[in-house]
């Protein structure tokens, strides 16, 4: 595929991964780029919403969504580092079904709307290669992405062809790692008895790395796990992915 | 213990998570339950297709409820059976308890029921000095412990089986071997026997109520509730309106999926189906046969948005695979019912302002609307009580407050810039080493784990600066 044949691809950076961890966007701008799209990062985009959506605050959640559609409803896809915040996006169509206008463009947008490693297996057909990497690592399945996406099979494939990459099973990886947005504040003491079995699940796999897709839940377990003095380190699947592994995990000095 | 007096919430949750024996309890049930139901469904491969199946009966039954319970009722009383109608839990435990009086009862037995618990019979029996024994086991330990249920099929599973044998120990003459399972449970029957034939009443809750057929049904494994409704002169059934089914056919595709989603087994030891009262030529039964039906907030949820929790077949399978109840186990909750269905449904009884939190209690991971037998999207009816206790004005904390803030600057893009260059220009400073230890603000965050620091400018900046104005659009 010549990159100039490929699909106009919208990309939404998250605002976890714009203030937290650029490099989580490069590595997906990057990758995108390898498979043949025409990525563009529309300057119009913040927050998905979520954080209003989760709290129950459906103006302020309308009021976003309908400045993330007005944005990207221009380009093929809209992609996103993150399920958490494509499947918020996925609910728009909810929060705006009865709006004659708004609605439709909702639907329209979140029919268009993916995950980026989803992305790339099942809409791009790309497996990127040529990658190595020795060590080996585990990997979470993010709730969002795993329940509401779909997002299951995608990221082991991808890692798979990583070469020297060992993927180790981790215990419950489809069980949630207590982060859950506001939960985490507005609930601290459930939600780090949640990471510290997480936590624990992670350092018995006896894995170098961990590997997650969205980074709110890899912050909330990085966080635990270097409280409790672990030497995992934890990066987003997307960084391995385009070659990051060498480089600073997630709170590693630059 | 009055509403005034209750701890809140997060001091319940606190005390919970500071109880490793609860802990253990909690673990070893609900692990068990999750390995027995994922056993259970690798047999079952329809499973996709009886969840459908058992959804679209459920849904079939509440958008003609109406039509189901004049039937049921018609059928009912051409049976024998006497059937009353409560509009709220206070005429239900009302309507029992003058039932209790008039057969003269002195001692009633009781099958577990949770419509019971809802209705507050225990407390209601108590104060019209009748005596109540609990017939289930699990029921007979929190009964002796003067505790509530914590699980809507193990009541007592917060207790591990050394608490029991103590618990047993006080009470039972002889006291059972405590190191011996089986020798408590034998010990228990023996107590309970004694009971069972000497009650005057019995009363059970309905885990379906036919339509066709005024047959009430209940599942157990005990055979508790064959020797509560048989034996004594009168049985009463208390259920919820949302109990019925059309037929005994689907009374059992639904036991197909409750079975396997509560134990992991394909039937439970007894099926019983009670049919009105004793008829002549019939070896034993009751003489009189009353059947309770219990609206209690129920027939307004048909036209609301919790409508889809009216399905539930109270299985349990969503609160052992929550990661919060699986942390603060059931009475936490504070409500009749814990755990993802719970949160749903004791906003309806008790009321929002006293149970607001359960909703926001939940990480939205999923979990327990993937493993619900009927399908009930139970993150979208905890989206929909945030909703409206945003709407109500009752999410008055700083986070709260923190969301309409960042809300407020995210409708600006470019103030948002400024602000998150700013903000991660700070977190910077403060996290030179890659982590940040405390942070006022997020110090729920800091407390238990460490803050990552920004790994630079924000992308939006570097992207700019990198690819040039002309490809930022």
């Amino acid at each position: 595929m010549s990159p100039a044949s490929g699909p106009r691809v919208g990309l939404f950076v998250t605002c976890l991964v714009d203030a937290m961890r650029p490099q989580i966007a490069f590595a997906t701008l990057h990758l995108l780029e390898e498979a043949g799209c025409i990525v563009e990062v529309p300057q119009k985009q913040t927050c998905c919403g979520q954080p209003a959506w989760n709290s129950g605050d459906n103006r302020d959640a309308a009021a976003l969504a309908r400045q993330v559609i007005a944005a990207f409803e221009p380009y093929d896809y809209l992609v996103a580092p993150s399920g958490s915040c494509a499947g918020t996006i996925a609910h728009y169509p909810e929060l705006l079904g009865e709006d004659p206008v708004w609605g439709p463009r909702a639907s329209a947008l979140a029919a268009k709307t993916h995950e980026v490693l989803s992305f790339l297996v099942d809409v791009l057909g790309h497996v990127p290669t040529g990658q190595r990497l020795e060590a080996s690592a585990t990997y979470h399945d993010s709730c969002s992405g795993l329940r509401e996406l779909g997002v299951h099979d995608q990221p082991r494939r991808l890692l798979a062809a990583v070469d020297g990459l060992e993927l180790r099973p981790l215990e419950g990886d489809n069980v949630c790692c207590g982060f859950g947005g506001t939960f985490c504040i507005k609930y601290p003491a459930i939600s780090n008895a949640i990471v510290g079995e997480k936590a624990a699940a992670i350092e018995a796999t006896g894995a170098d790395l961990l590997l997650a897709g969205d980074l709110g839940c890899l912050m909330n377990m990085a966080g635990k796990l270097n409280r409790n003095g672990s030497k995992v380190r934890c990066f987003h699947t997307v960084e391995i992915l385009a070659g990051g592994g060498d480089g600073p995990a997630i709170g590693e000095p630059q | 213990m009055t509403v005034a007096d209750q701890p809140s919430f997060k001091a319940r949750a606190d005390a919970a998570l500071a109880d490793r024996t609860l802990k253990t309890a909690i673990e070893r049930t609900t692990g068990t339950a999750e390995r027995k139901r994922a056993a259970a469904l690798s047999t079952f491969p329809e499973f996709e297709a009886a969840r459908s199946r058992g959804k679209a009966i459920k849904d079939h039954v509440i958008a003609n409820l109406d039509h189901y319970l004049e039937t049921f009722e018609r059928n009912a009383v051409a049976s024998g059976a006497r059937v009353h109608w409560a509009a709220t839990d206070e005429e239900a435990r009302d309507i029992v308890v003058r039932l209790c009086i008039e057969a003269g009862a002195k001692r009633v037995t009781r099958s577990k029921s949770m419509l019971g618990e809802e209705i507050g019979l225990p407390q209601a029996l108590a104060d019209a000095g009748i005596e109540r024994v609990e017939t289930d086991l699990a029921e007979h330990i929190i009964q002796l412990a003067g505790e509530h249920p914590s699980h809507i099929i193990w009541p007592a599973m917060h207790r591990t089986r050394e608490q029991v044998a103590e618990l047993f120990k006080a009470d039972h003459v002889p006291a059972p071997d405590a190191e011996d399972p089986a020798s408590m449970v034998q010990s228990a029957r023996r107590v309970l026997r004694e009971k069972f034939l000497s009650a005057d009443v019995g009363i059970s809750g309905a885990n379906f109520l036919i339509a066709d057929t005024g047959a009430t049904c209940t599942v157990t494994n005990e055979g508790n509730a064959e020797l509560t409704t048989t034996p004594p002169r009168v049985h009463i059934v208390t259920a919820g309106i949302e109990k019925l089914v059309p037929s005994t056919a689907h009374a059992f595709a639904l036991l197909r999926l409750l079975v396997r989603s509560a134990t992991g087994g394909e039937l439970t030891q007894y099926t019983t189906f009670h049919c009105g009262p004793k008829r002549s030529g019939d070896a034993d039964g009751p003489e009189e046969m009353h059947i309770v039906l219990v609206d209690n907030g129920r027939s307004t949820m048909i036209a609301d948005e919790f409508r889809e929790m009216l399905r539930c077949i109270r299985c349990g399978a969503c609160m052992n695979h929550c990661v919060v109840y699986r942390q603060i186990g059931g009475h936490a909750y504070g409500g009749t019912y814990p755990g993802p269905m719970g949160a749903a449904l004791t906003p309806v009884l008790d009321g929002l302002a006293r149970s607001r939190d359960l909703a926001f209690a939940c990480t939205m991971n999923g979990r327990c609307a993937e493993v619900c037998p009927v399908k009930i999207p139970l993150p979208t009816l905890l989206r929909a009580w945030r909703v409206r206790s945003w709407n109500d004005g009752l999410e008055k904390g700083v986070a709260s407050a923190a969301v309409g803030a960042w809300a407020a600057v995210a409708r600006r893009p470019g103030l948002y810039r400024l602000v998150s260059g700013a903000g991660v220009g700070i977190l910077r400073l403060i996290g030179t080493t890659g982590w940040i230890k405390s942070l006022p603000f997020v110090g729920g965050w800091t407390k238990y784990r460490d803050l990552p620091a920004p790994s630079g400018g924000t992308f939006m900046a570097r992207y700019k600066a990198e690819r040039g104005k002309e490809a930022a659009k």
